[in-house]
């Protein structure tokens, strides 16, 4: 097995009072593409921005390791991390319609992060970005090249925010929920010139989703977050055909099958997100909990298949 | 971009011809005033005042009156003051708008330098002692009025410490630049900073709070994750977007106070611009007077509208095809 790429444990991100994330450990192999999934408020995106030293509210303290090539980012210097940022990991945001700059053409901001890490001509720039525009499927890129963020529709946009991010081949994309703010056939574009371009650059990537089945067409190895923490974690495979979290029970029932027998009703999961202080953060709302539920489950398992839950091993069975 | 700026002066001229037939009939078309009289000075005899009639159409129509009147104003330049008979008035505005643009010029230049970076320094410190430190300091321009601060001043620069500190600070009034920037500069640097104090406040207030609202921008956090550096980040992204109603503003203000608006400092500090004429043709009931100020303070204030959205079309690529 390949050294990790990337390599997270017990990040904790607090935000005054407030955990967001509790915690977290994972790992990202070259090449891989890890699901992140979860709902509204699990810490997805502040795991991530945690990740990449993006957190900037006063008061915010993040803490653990997250050892990216061997280095651990958390200890980098303001300069040592702004190399990493954009050239070696790259995120794309959640939200497509407000991440460019409104007075900025799209090439200049392209050309911009190309320049900030690389010695190359405003022109070799420039050129660099109408290429990747082509590539990830804008049409008639030597003229859209100039054209500003208002003139792109959203899926475009996000077309763009990809190009950008991989403007300077990153070995780590991060992808924010890259298609939830678009349209279903836009959202299947999007994620085709995602696989394609992982197939082209080889990169690894971090896929944040709340969408099950984005991650069942996409990932190789599944995270599933509650309440700020890991609640199972596996291949696709295992997460898929062996779920071992109630949680993970609930997310899989909330997803419409398009083949076999059709549930009569879309299945709700009870209650809402949130960690209970003290326990199993999901206890509140699950089904099978019981007295163990008062502490903490540990993440364990075997064969890279691990899950926070008492559940006794019988009892594991949706 | 040209068809654009056409299209913005071909407006200001629409708005000027409004606001000069407006100023035209207010003044001059009341009922219960006689014009002619108004024009023709203090205890005109009935022979002058039947030459004005005659010569300003006052009993032809409306149409032909207002086109005269114009005449007047901008082509034979003959219109004369009420109060000081014979005295033009329209070579008396020529003769103060430089005193005005000289006045507003130099102000401007050093509130914007303050006021951005002041309000850049206190936006991007925030957080630290010196957000409410800089900002303090700018509540404190901002609440000190002209008049009494120029007061205060004079009283200091020319009276109280003229003997010591502040000797070299020449005596009130206005030097043109043909006389030597030195000392056109000299004259005009206590008023400068007075007039510009208030200002620098208001734009380094407005310019914080544009610049925090636009660091917690998601394009600031994209900027950031493409790995440039915070100072780009700050100038680039942010203090550039920030600047777009900043400008805006700026046009608005620097057209009223060129238009007139700088009166109080200009009175304090005994300048012969266009507010002190103005305000004397006000105490006066000038009429000819007021008007030709009126009008040229609406040029001012139209242009500057006009340059303003040109300039913010420049700066902002959203409003370039509105
Ligand atoms: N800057 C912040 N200050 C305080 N709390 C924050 C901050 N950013 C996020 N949070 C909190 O952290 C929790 C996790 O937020 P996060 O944005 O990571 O959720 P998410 O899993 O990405 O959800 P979504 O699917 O809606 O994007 C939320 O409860 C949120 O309110
Ligand atoms: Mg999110």
């Amino acid at each position: 097995m390949p050294e990790p790429l990337l390599e997270v444990s017990d990040l904790r991100i607090r935000f005054g009072g407030f955990t967001a994330v509790d915690g977290l450990s994972f790992s990202v192999r070259p090449g891989e593409v890890l699901g992140v999934v979860g709902e509204s408020g699990s810490g997805k995106s502040v795991s991530m921005l945690g990740v990449l030293g993006l957190i900037r509210t006063p008061g915010a303290e993040v803490s653990g390791q997250v050892v990216f090539r061997g280095r651990d980012l958390l200890a980098l210097k303001n300069a040592e991390m702004r190399a990493v940022r954009g050239r070696e990991i790259a995120m794309i945001f959640q939200d497509p319609m407000t991440a460019l700059t409104p007075v900025y053409t799209i090439g200049w901001q392209i050309a911009e992060q190309i320049r900030a890490h690389e010695k190359v001509s405003r022109r070799a720039a420039r050129e660099r970005a109408i290429e990747l525009l082509g590539e990830v499927g804008i049409p008639a890129p030597e003229q859209r090249v100039d054209a500003y963020p208002h003139e792109f529709s959203g899926g475009m946009r996000q077309r763009a925010v990809i190009a950008m991010a991989l403007s300077c081949n990153p070995a780590l994309l991060i992808a924010d929920e890259p298609t939830t703010a678009l349209d279903v056939t836009t959202q299947a574009q999007i994620l085709d010139l995602m696989r394609r371009l992982r197939a082209d650059h080889g990169s690894a990537v971090v896929m944040i989703t709340h969408d099950m089945g984005v991650v069942s067409e996409i990932a190789d190895e599944v995270l599933v977050m509650y309440g700020g923490r890991a609640v199972e974690r596996g291949s696709r495979r295992q997460v898929f055909h062996a779920p071992r979290h109630p949680y993970t029970w609930g997310l899989l029932d909330s997803v419409p099958r398009v083949r076999g027998a059709r549930a009569r009703r879309l299945p709700t999961i009870p209650g809402t997100p949130g960690a209970s202080g003290q326990g199993c953060p999901f206890a509140d709302r699950c089904a099978h909990s019981f007295a163990a539920c008062a502490e903490v489950p540990p993440l364990t398992g075997g064969s890279g298949h691990l899950d926070a839950c008492w559940l006794p091993e019988e009892k594991r069975t949706r | 971009m040209i068809g654009y700026i056409l299209r913005r002066f071909g407006a200001a001229l629409l708005v000027l011809f409004a606001i000069s037939v407006l100023v035209f009939l207010i003044f001059f078309a009341t009922p219960g005033v006689d014009p002619a009289a108004r024009i023709a000075g203090k205890n005109a005899d009935p022979a002058t005042l039947a030459q004005v009639r005659a010569s300003f159409g006052f009993d032809r129509p409306l149409p032909v009156q207002y086109a005269l009147m114009m005449k007047h104003l901008f082509i034979s330049h003959d219109l004369t003051s009420f109060v000081n008979r014979g005295t033009l008035v329209i070579p008396q505005i020529i003769e103060a708008v430089p005193v005005t643009l000289s006045l507003v010029v130099g102000a401007a230049v050093i509130w914007m330098v303050l006021g951005v970076g002041m309000g850049t320094l206190a936006g991007a410190m925030r957080g630290t002692l010196v957000d409410p430190l800089v900002m303090l300091l700018g509540v404190f321009g901002v609440s000190l009025p002209v008049y009494w601060l120029g007061e205060v001043v004079n009283l200091i620069t020319q009276k109280q410490l003229h003997d010591s500190v502040f000797s070299w600070v020449p005596p009130l009034g206005y030097v043109p630049m043909s006389e030597g920037i030195g000392q056109w500069a000299l004259h005009l640097l206590f008023p400068w900073l007075t007039l510009a104090l208030l200002y620098a406040g208001i734009y380094a207030r407005l310019l914080r709070g544009e610049l925090i609202n636009a660091l917690n921008e998601d394009y600031v956090r994209t900027a950031r994750a493409k790995g440039l550096s915070e100072r780009r980040i700050l100038v680039k992204h942010a203090l550039r977007c920030s600047l777009i109603p900043i400008v805006s503003l700026f046009g608005l203000d620097f057209g009223a106070l060129v238009g007139g608006a700088a009166l109080l400092t200009e009175v304090v500090f005994g300048l012969p611009g266009v507010g002190k004429l103005t305000y004397q043709a006000l105490q006066n009931l000038d009429l000819p007077v007021i008007m030709g100020t009126v009008l040229y303070a609406a040029f001012f204030v139209v242009l500057a509208n006009a340059v303003v959205d040109v300039l913010y079309a420049r700066l902002d690529p959203r409003v370039r095809r509105a």
